[in-house]
């Protein structure tokens, strides 16, 4: 009886919490990645490598898996995406340990192999460009789509950090309360124009979607060919059920 | 096949004389006699008679996928996250094998429910089809509890969540609920000793169980003989050669035409594995791409498509006298009702062709308000769905227990004396 | 039934759905087989593994784990060296015809370089680990008699091997100690598992 009333309230509670940020919340961009784009995905993943895989591992993806859908030779591989003493069949770790993760950041950053099936690529193109100043944070950052995160604005030095834009609504009792309505471009300017920095999260968030399922254009590729055969067994099989079916009257 | 006057014949050939060989020890050409060259089926079975067929397929499909999967899945709290993941990228072949076995556990629902509609439709649930109906009453219900077993066992964080909402059902009961959770779980949590014993339990128990009961429900349905979109007995028009006059041989009419079903039904099938087998997260949610997280609630706890029906009308039942139990309660009842169907039913009728417009009504109705409770179950609980849900219920049982009248009332037609086109 | 049955119609219907169904399966099956094949992950351990041999000292081994397996890597020193050959005629395969190595490993000190001999420990009896007892003559445990010329013993049914891995004659183990692919990186590292690479 109270496991599931204690739950039920948890689940309630939960739901609130995400339907008020929901509606509070950030309206997601369109990623408009495209996973079949090889060199999107080549760049994607040597920003991953640079400006990622610091703090998040790819605990599912082998570099030797990449070397094969990306079309990298070994070279390749080694000289853009790898450090060293790594070996090419090893999966795409972190150096930062969870313990070190924990530790700097109160939480040790989430494995990104399954990122954008589990909360789809919109939400991380979004997010990756939704970082804003906030004085008040740790880091002295912010974000739009997960307020109080504890990453860093690791992408400031390409996007410059973007300074809010708050409406002051009245609430009832007569207060007041800062709603972010939008961001807008700070004092300090990055290394990118909007577009080339949008381009550079749309490669990187391509390449997390690739990496959340390596298989996806094999099976795609082999769906079209299983269903021609199939339709074509079908309807071998309809004219026989018609042949047969003309004995009954 | 070699019938036995051939295989007595010494100048037999030896394909002929084998085959009486095994026939002296095994009733094998008597068993494909008995259950496909001389069953006689009704000759007038239309799309809805497909789905018989197609549950057997999806059951070997599932069983062979199943089989297969078992011997890269890791049943520990530590690793079967990642063994799943470990198929899905360095099994060769493991993403389609494991796309084929969680888009088939949706199929093998979409069958069932097709097919256990089919029988309110044509009345296949009724004299002499209750045993019948009831076995398969008893295949879906072990069905769902297999389904509920094998979803925990991905490991990611709705199917750790969503077990522990329906194991908490059974901690509603009164005095003995806590140590029965407990019991459940073997453990104060969905711990690592709860997924090894339900994948046990998915792996064995339920398939042998479900095995069983299938064989069980086709010979029930070949001693009575199969139903007909018209609802009369092919039986009592017999000619001369005592063969049903609108029967035919099961083989190899029916096996012709549910050959071709089950290509029709495998271009939609290769449709949803090869080209979107999350279905937009109805097969396979979202949240359950993130490992389970006993600290973390999902936003929106649902489970999985097929189950929502039932889960919208436990949440619809409010709690009183400071308990819950009354929802999980109604939960089984909805569930149990369906055993007594056949008795539920007083039409002089079988088939939907020959009922009264009171019938039709209410199984449309019937129909829909499946699907909305099923939406419903989807969905938060908030209004418009808690109302819809209550609604949704108190439909759902007022179908089943006002049947024994509405089917009374209802104005009939006569059943043709032999089927209809 | 019906006298217009068009039989052969119904035949070559039958059999291009049979057929038809018959490749299905058979394709179908490929998937399920393949799935038995090493993994990605089996084959990441099973890759190559490079050994530093700059410490192993003239005379001595070293005993790594590969694929499963053990690979013993023996330093050979020029006096081993010269050992090898003296009894070919007691041996039961010394030109490693019978034997399993690669062919850069075919000959009598059965190496690519012939001071280091890369083989792997499983006796070719039954698959116990070889020792290595290099010293000629009687053994302290007494297993090895006075005439005993240095080389690997196989302790569980007394197979004997010569220091190239070659096995006697009258023993119980049919052939030669099997000789894994392998290369040399450098001059210091083995890489086992990997064949050298052909110059062209």
């Amino acid at each position: 009886m109270n496991a599931l009333a204690r739950l039920a309230a948890a689940a309630a509670l939960a739901f609130t919490a995400a339907a008020n940020a929901a509606t509070a919340g950030w309206p997601l961009q369109d990623a408009d990645t495209d996973v079949g784009n090889l060199a999107s995905l080549q760049r994607g993943a040597r920003n991953f490598v640079n400006y990622c895989l610091g703090c998040h591992s790819l605990q599912y993806m082998r570099y030797s898996q990449i070397a094969e859908d990306l079309a990298l030779t070994e070279d390749q591989l080694r000289a853009n995406l790898m450090f060293t003493g790594m070996r090419i069949y090893d999966p795409m770790l972190s150096a930062l340990s969870a313990e070190q993760g924990r530790s700097w950041f109160g939480n040790a950053p989430p494995d990104l192999s399954l990122i954008t099936r589990s909360r789809g690529p919109d939400y991380v193109f979004t997010f990756l460009g939704s970082f804003y100043e906030d004085p008040m944070r740790p880091a002295g950052v912010n974000n739009a789509v997960l307020p109080g995160t504890a990453m860093l604005h690791v992408l400031a030095p390409l996007q410059g950090l973007q300074r809010p834009r708050f409406e002051t609504i009245a609430v009832e009792g007569g207060k007041e309360i800062q709603h972010l309505v939008g961001l807008e471009p700070g004092n300090l300017p990055g290394d990118l124009p909007e577009a080339a920095f949008d381009s550079f999260v749309r490669d990187t968030v391509a390449f997390l979607e690739y990496v959340a399922e390596p298989h996806r254009a094999r099976r795609e590729a082999l769906g079209v060919w299983v269903i021609l055969f199939l339709l074509m067994f079908t309807a071998f099989a309809w004219f026989l059920y018609k042949e047969y079916w003309k004995d009954v009257k | 096949m070699a019938d036995s006057k051939a295989a007595a014949d010494p100048g037999a050939g030896r394909f002929a004389r084998f085959g009486a060989w095994i026939d002296a020890r095994f009733p094998m050409t008597k068993m494909w006699q008995e259950h496909a060259a001389a069953y006689y089926a009704p000759k007038n079975f239309n799309f809805w008679y497909y789905f018989g067929s197609l549950a057997l397929f999806v059951l070997a499909l599932q069983i062979v996928t199943g089989i297969f999967l078992t011997m890269s899945y890791k049943p520990s709290a530590e690793e079967a996250f990642g063994s799943v993941e470990y198929i899905m990228r360095d099994v060769e072949w493991g993403w389609l094998i494991r796309y084929l076995h969680s888009t088939g556990a949706s199929a093998f629902f979409i069958v069932v429910y097709l097919h256990m509609f089919r029988a309110l439709l044509y009345g296949s649930h009724r004299n002499p089809r209750e045993l019948l109906w009831i076995l398969g009453v008893l295949i879906y219900v072990a069905l769902m509890a297999e389904a509920f077993f094998g979803y925990l066992l991905p490991w990611g964080n709705m199917s750790y969540w969503g077990a522990q909402v329906i194991v908490s059902l059974f901690g509603t009961f009164p005095l003995i609920g806590d140590a029965l959770i407990e019991w459940i779980r073997g453990d104060y949590f969905m711990s690592d000793i709860t997924l090894n014993r339900f994948f046990a339990l998915h792996v064995v128990a339920l398939p042998l169980v479900l095995i069983f009961l299938v064989v069980a429900h086709l010979l029930a349905l070949h001693e009575v003989g199969s139903n007909n979109p018209d609802g009369i007995e092919i039986k009592k028009a017999k000619g001369p050669d005592g063969r049903p006059l609108d029967g035919i041989p099961f083989h190899p009419y029916y096996t012709v035409k549910d050959v071709f079903g089950l290509g029709v039904f495998l271009v939609l099938f290769a449709g949803v594995v090869f080209f979107a087998p999350e279905l937009g997260g109805l097969f396979l949610e979202a949240p359950n791409f993130e490992p389970a997280n006993p600290l973390l609630t999902p936003e929106h706890i649902a489970p999985v498509w097929y189950f929502t029906p039932y889960y919208a009308i436990l949440r619809a039942v409010p709690a009183f006298l400071n308990t819950q139990v009354w929802g999980v309660l109604v939960l089984f009842a909805a569930v149990l009702l369906l055993f007594f169907v056949p008795w539920l039913d007083r039409a002089p009728v079988n088939s939907i062709r020959y009922r009264g417009p009171v019938y039709k009504t209410a199984l449309m109705i019937f129909a829909a308000d499946f699907i909305m409770l099923g939406y419903c179950g989807l969905k938060p609980a908030v209004a418009p769905f808690t109302m819809m849900s209550v609604i949704g219920t108190i439909v759902y049982f007022a179908f089943f227990l006002l049947m024994p009248w509405y089917t009374r009332i209802d104005r009939t037609r006569p059943e043709p004396a032999r089927v209809t086109k | 039934m019906n006298e217009t049955i068009d039989k052969g119609r119904r035949q070559l219907l039958t059999a291009a759905t049979t057929l038809t169904g018959a490749v299905g399966v058979a394709f179908a099956a490929v998937p399920f087989l393949a799935s038995w094949k090493p993994s990605a992950r089996a084959k990441a351990l099973g890759a190559p593994v490079e050994i530093d041999i700059s410490k192993l000292e003239p005379g001595g081994m070293l005993k790594i784990e590969w694929r499963g397996k053990p690979v013993l890597v023996v330093h050979r020193t020029p006096e081993m060296i010269g050992r090898i050959g003296a009894d070919d005629s007691l041996l039961a395969d010394p030109g490693s015809n019978a034997s399993r190595q690669p062919e850069y490993a075919r000959n009598p000190e059965r190496a690519i370089r012939p001071e280091y001999l890369v083989l792997l420990g499983v006796c070719t009896h039954l698959g116990c680990l070889p020792q290595n007892r290099f010293t000629p003559g009687a053994s302290a445990d007494g297993v090895l008699t006075a005439s005993w010329p240095g080389g690997f013993f196989c302790p569980c049914h007394g197979s004997t091997f010569d220091l190239s891995g070659r096995v006697y004659a009258g023993v119980p183990a049919p052939t030669n100690l099997e000789i894994p692919p392998y290369s040399f990186a450098d001059d210091n590292h083995i890489v086992i598992g990997l064949d050298p690479v052909k110059e062209a």
